[in-house]
């Protein structure tokens, strides 16, 4: 308690007073960034896509829509794309759902534009289908075969698939506004799927194209040019195998699939490509989320390794959920004699202290993955999301400058 | 109060323990389990995602498909023994195939990626496989009580829904038999009971009353209690004596943090209230904890609390 910390940055204090927030914009405790951090801005301002990854309830679609109101705040066309089905993220920006397709939120004062959307997994998934069938007709075969309906959906990696289609849609296409087509967006700020493993989301694109490359699959689609008798007896085997567990009409409706893909493999390996490419550019940021929770903190930091180990850049940390330092306090450790049984409101603000501080401590095991880059804390607000005005709060502390 | 829990823990045999990311449900589902001991009932916790949250809270070894003993049992204060184990669908999937006479063919089915495959080709089946292996260990005598550990970021819904979907794909073969078993088991509430776990905060209120009418109705299952965690206490007002304390500036920092407490402590007193309008089920209240680790302290601790709250609920359990 004795070290020197910044002044408190409560929810208050946010609202009433931001310009004394940006004079602690760049306070250094036990050699992390705390509060925010001017090159928040500069991040914000040159990517051109942010991902937000982190563990299921740390904030990530939060904190995905204020890095969009922050560019838009900034002049920028923003838009942010959810995964979750975030009927409360619609509800704070003012929409009355969120699709597919980008829908505008009213930002009356921003000099830019913030645009929402939510990943419709099974209509991206047509979407792909019919762009890379060579017709109609195949595409149609496809799309209703009950395979196909089955891993289109939100299932098995295919969501982090489809994310990626998406990002690169949106990226390199006129936005589809409904009917209406508008340049591409400046930044798109996503929320990635809540996977175990960051790699889910960078393998996926090359999921499905293994898959079409799976040497049973290729024996499977074997019966289209002469039956099922030119399979090894291994692969008969096998496939029989697959028949008593997962019943023969499963594996009927992959296989007449799998043969109705025939001849797209090539187009969507290129696809699977390009979306690397795209992941992996400079101007592509991948921002880690957490909160103060052990699990959060430890999966931040697997994700952090997954991605430099997949040559993807970390471009900083967002804090949710910290709890925010008063200061100046009292000395109130239990053995001063200010902290008695005497004295039950310090004590409670004392708690609150030791609170605060054990917040910091939990985040130092991602400074190794950090290396220097910046940290933004989000102070635990006593009330939830609930509007534009909160989601404004969020942006005011991630571009205090 | 002895009567009441064991009243509570004979009601059904598998506790799972659900709830959205960050709620707690790892600490709640290791507390509920150790709480079921303190009664002598010998009890499982079972990890289905081979997360290490359930061993760095007891401080043991990361959990494995083999059970191993996360708190010994004690005669003298009358525990039962508490053993941990993970049930994750690959390992579920190579024991089925086993039972099944395919294990023959569980190493050719992995190194050509078949395995991947069915799990494309019948979503859901990993979940099954892992209730599956559920539904075999509450059916065997082994345990007393059972409690499962779902999966986090709002899954429970769609692992539990596995076996209906399943049901519905599936026409016939063995798959079809394992998910009408589960199915079974899971609306049998003399077998199962769903407990929820939620902050008082605004979505995880929110996700909550929708995950609890969704697995009421679309999978029948039964819901038990309602753990509310990570509660504060009411604030004490700052004395005259305590206010004489103080300099100027740091009364102006103590009253600013007193008035945060104050919003946080009544924020979730209104989420609690509006949770039990929209959600009629007892709620179990837990405090927040003082760090951000849970130790094997903490969860002795919060098992008796949890146990007080149990007693003291209302005859609705």
């Amino acid at each position: 308690m004795a070290r020197r910390k910044p002044p408190a940055r409560s929810k208050e204090a946010v609202a009433t007073a931001p310009a004394t927030a940006t004079a602690a914009a760049t306070t250094v405790d036990r050699g992390m960034r705390v509060r925010t951090d001017p090159r928040f801005g500069d991040l914000i301002r040159d990517s051109r896509i942010i991902l937000c990854c982190g563990t299921g309830g740390v904030g990530k679609t939060t904190t995905a829509a204020a890095i969009a109101l922050a560019a838009a705040n900034g002049g920028k066309r923003a838009a942010v794309v959810t995964i979750d089905p975030a009927k409360r993220l619609a509800d704070a920006l003012g929409l009355q759902g969120l699709t597919n397709h980008p829908v505008e939120v009213a930002l009356p004062d921003a000099p830019g534009e913030l645009w929402a959307l939510m990943l419709d997994t099974k209509a991206t998934f047509d979407d792909l289908v019919r762009r890379h069938a060579p017709s109609t007709e195949q595409a149609d075969r496809i799309l209703t075969n009950s395979f196909y309906r089955n891993i289109s959906g939100a299932l098995g990696g295919t969501q982090e698939y489809m994310a990626t289609e998406k990002l690169y849609e949106l990226v390199n296409e006129p936005v589809d506004a409904g009917g209406d087509a508008l340049p591409p967006f400046d930044l798109i700020v996503v929320d990635t799927p809540p996977t175990r493993n960051a790699l889910d989301f960078v393998s996926a694109p090359e999921r499905l194209t293994r898959l079409l490359d799976n040497r049973v699959f290729r024996a499977l689609m074997a019966p289209a040019r002469g039956g099922l008798r030119v399979m090894g007896a291994a692969s008969q085997l096998v496939l029989r195998a697959v028949g008593r567990v997962i019943g023969g009409d499963v594996l009927s409706d992959a296989v007449a699939f799998f043969q109705s893909f025939e001849g797209m493999e090539a187009g969507f390996r290129e696809r699977a490509q390009e979306v690397l490419v795209l992941l992996r550019a400079p101007s592509t940021s991948w921002l880690l989320v957490t909160t103060p929770r052990q699990e959060a903190v430890e999966e931040a930091v697997f994700f952090g390794q997954e991605l430099v180990v997949h040559r993807l850049r970390v471009a900083g940390l967002i804090a949710n959920r910290m709890y925010p330092e008063f200061t100046p306090l009292p000395d109130l450790t239990p053995d001063s004699r200010r902290t008695t049984a005497h004295t039950p409101a310090l004590a409670r603000v004392h708690r609150g202290a030791v609170l605060a501080a054990s917040h910091r401590e939990a985040l130092q095991p991602l400074e190794a993955v950090l290396d220097g880059r910046p940290v933004a804390f989000i102070p635990l607000a006593d009330q939830d999301l609930s509007d534009l005005a909160a989601l404004q709060l969020i942006a005011d502390v991630l571009i205090a400058s | 109060m002895t009567g009441k829990l064991n009243g509570f823990f004979a009601s059904s045999k598998l506790f799972i323990v659900a709830g959205k990311g960050g709620v707690g449900k790892t600490t709640v589902a290791s507390s509920l389990a150790r709480l079921a001991t303190t009664c002598g009932l010998r009890t499982l916790l079972i990890d289905v995602e081979r997360k290490h949250g359930i061993a760095k809270a007891f401080g043991v070894d990361p959990l494995t498909y083999e059970e191993s003993p996360l708190i010994a049992a004690d005669p003298a204060q009358r525990t039962a023994e508490l053993v941990g184990r993970t049930i994750t669908p690959d390992d579920a999937l190579v024991e089925w195939l086993g039972d099944h006479g395919l294990r023959r063919l569980g190493d050719r089915m992995v190194s050509t990626g078949l395995v991947d495959i069915i799990a494309t080709a019948t979503p859901g089946i990993r979940d099954l496989l892992v209730l599956g292996k559920v539904k075999q260990l509450v059916t065997e005598d082994s345990y007393d009580v059972v409690v499962l550990d779902t999966p986090g970021s709002g899954h429970a819904i769609s692992f539990l829904r596995s076996p209906l979907g399943l049901a519905e794909a599936v026409r016939s073969g063995p798959i079809r038999r394992q998910s009408n078993e589960v199915l079974g088991m899971l609306q049998d509430p003399l077998r199962t009971r769903i407990v929820l776990v939620t902050l008082a905060e605004e979505t995880p209120v929110n996700e909550l009353v929708e995950t609890a009418y969704q697995l009421e109705e679309t999978v029948g299952v039964a819901l038990g209690p309602v753990v509310v965690n990570a509660l504060v206490e009411p604030v004490p007002a700052l004395t005259d004596f305590e206010g004489s304390l103080l300099s100027v500036r740091e009364r102006r920092a103590v009253e600013k943090a007193l008035a945060f407490e104050t919003a946080r402590y009544q924020h979730q007193m209104f989420q609690r209230q509006r949770l039990a309008t929209v959600l009629p089920l007892p709620q179990l209240r837990l405090p927040e904890q003082p760090g951000v680790t849970i130790d094997r302290a903490a969860i002795v601790a919060l098992a008796e609390t949890l146990g007080h709250e149990l007693a003291s609920a209302g005859p609705s359990l």
